[in-house]
């Protein structure tokens, strides 16, 4: 008798506690799904890089920063550019570079250096992406163009979805404490702008556009270029198509 | 509370409470937490909206054009025609609301340049490089080049003016005595258009069999390595293998 009491009286104060109201009547999550292929007519975008372009200038992470208040400090970004070095025996190192750098002719005598190259890097907007599955929330989402945003009104700065991102970019925002990533600059593509990186980029090495439009720099890219993804194998479906990119990056 | 349960029986009065419960769980959630709260579309929706509101830093490329139309002109015709004007002097947005109290930035100084200038073995090839330390030490770019319309401020006599990294390696090599015009054939234009008009490269391999045949004849070729082109390399140029720059004898 008494073991029941104590059982119900347990059985409903988890009832009542919120997480069980969110749980059993499935308030927020529930719809946070990843979207199927778009209809036509709607915009969808993707983002183009041509490795063999990039100078590694460091100029698009620079507009970042001052397009969206990413932090100053040199490990916040939405964007950034690292340099591989391929040697001679097999090993490649990859390093972020730093904006404003000094610039330094560090490896060009170094005789053992196979082939070296910069790689710009930034969220991927994946089709199907990791980060939207995990969040507990229901904080990020995919907008119905394709861009994956972060609602920072509800986001609780938990940080699954930043070790879910297979492709390391997303951070914390250290002011606001939620998680931050690129946008591909939402504020600047809806008002027909292209993203900062893309307006600055001195090279041409960053496209961008309507996946759906016909004729644009992106569709040009596409079908101009041998394209590839960033881990393809994970089924993320990116949506930054890599041109002329090296093996060793994938 | 316990009395008035003791009228029912006490099955009954239980499952009046499971009741109750579940009334009170039901009102919360349906009635007492506000829709936003709870409707994910509402919210994301509410997020485009903000993410959409938030202001526009850099100009982009055409707005620039609307003033600084001879600008314009004068850059589309150069080197940096696919520059955005941005990209050098940072964001303007805030200069077009005001032209007057917000300037943007002009860079002076040797530091700025070198960012895409400088050399980098990681650059692609034919990128325009310098030393930053080596080239013209303590003048400014812009006192030399326009930066609107770049270009050399005269065009480069020898090839190493702008091949520096061919011709140093060239200088240790086995070819060090080779003008460059030996092999290769550079157009006036190339000076130019340096991108769009390019010296030849050797298309047989009779041209390298000159002194490296078995039966070289030319002067130059009395110590050349020797091979029987007959057999050696078949199908192929001679510098899809050979690096011609710095032919690798001994290693």
């Amino acid at each position: 008798m008494n073991g029941r009491r104590t059982f119900l009286r347990g059985f409903l104060s988890v009832l009542l506690s919120g997480g069980a109201i969110g749980g059993i009547l499935k308030i927020l999550p529930s719809k946070a799904d990843a979207r199927e292929a778009p209809p036509k007519g709607q915009k969808w975008y993707g983002f183009g890089v041509s490795v063999d372009k990039c100078i590694g200038c460091a100029r698009c992470m620079e507009a970042c920063k001052n397009e969206n208040n990413v932090p100053r400090e040199p490990f916040f970004f939405r964007t950034w550019v690292e340099r591989y070095i391929t040697r001679k025996n097999g090993t490649t190192a990859v390093k972020a570079i730093e904006p404003n750098a000094e610039p330094s002719p560090d490896t060009a005598s170094d005789k053992s250096i196979l082939r070296s190259f910069f790689v710009p890097k930034l969220c991927n907007q994946c089709a199907s992406p990791a980060c939207v599955q995990v969040c507990p929330v229901g904080a990020t989402f995919q907008t119905k163009d394709g861009v994956v945003l972060v609602n920072e009104k509800t986001c609780i700065g938990c940080r699954y979805c930043i070790q879910a991102c297979p492709y390391g970019a997303r951070y914390l925002h250290p002011v606001t404490r939620t998680a931050d990533k690129c946008t591909f600059c939402y504020h600047r593509i809806s008002h027909g702008l292209l993203p900062a990186c893309v307006e600055v980029c001195p090279t041409q090495a960053r496209v961008f556009g309507d996946l759906n439009a016909a004729a644009s720099p992106m569709s040009r890219f596409l079908r101009m270029n041998k394209i590839h993804v960033l881990k393809p194998g994970l089924n993320t479906e990116p949506k930054v198509y890599y041109a002329n990119l090296d093996g060793e990056v994938r | 509370m316990g009395k008035l349960f003791e009228k029912f029986p006490d099955p009954l009065a239980r499952l009046i409470v499971v009741v109750l419960a579940l009334l009170v769980v039901g009102v919360i959630v349906f009635v007492l937490i506000p829709k936003p709260m709870k409707d994910v579309e509402i919210q994301w929706a509410d997020a485009v909206k903000r993410e959409q509101g938030r202001p526009v830093k850099y100009a982009g490329f055409h707005a620039c054009a609307e003033c600084h139309d001879k600008l314009y002109e004068t850059k589309k015709k150069g080197y940096h025609r696919d520059l955005s004007c941005e990209t050098c002097h940072g964001p303007a947005k805030g200069h077009i609301e005001n032209p007057d109290k917000v300037k943007p930035v002009i860079p002076v100084g040797r530091t700025f340049c070198p960012q895409c200038h400088a050399y980098n073995p990681s650059r692609p090839r034919g990128f325009p490089q310098i030393n930053p330390v080596a080239h013209n030490p303590l003048k400014q770019c812009a006192s030399c080049h326009n930066p609107h319309d770049p270009k050399p401020p005269t065009t480069p006599k020898e090839c190493s003016a702008c091949h520096g990294e061919i011709a140093r390696m060239k200088a240790v090599s086995h070819h060090v005595q080779l003008e460059c015009t030996t092999c290769h054939e550079a157009p006036r234009q190339h000076k130019v258009s340096p991108r769009s008009i390019t010296p030849t490269k050797p298309q047989t391999r009779e041209f390298c069999g000159k002194c490296h045949a078995k039966d070289a004849k030319d002067k130059l070729a009395k110590n050349a390595p020797k091979g029987d082109l007959a057999e050696h390399g078949e199908k192929y140029v001679c510098w899809q293998c050979h690096y011609p720059h710095s032919p690798e004898v001994e290693q």
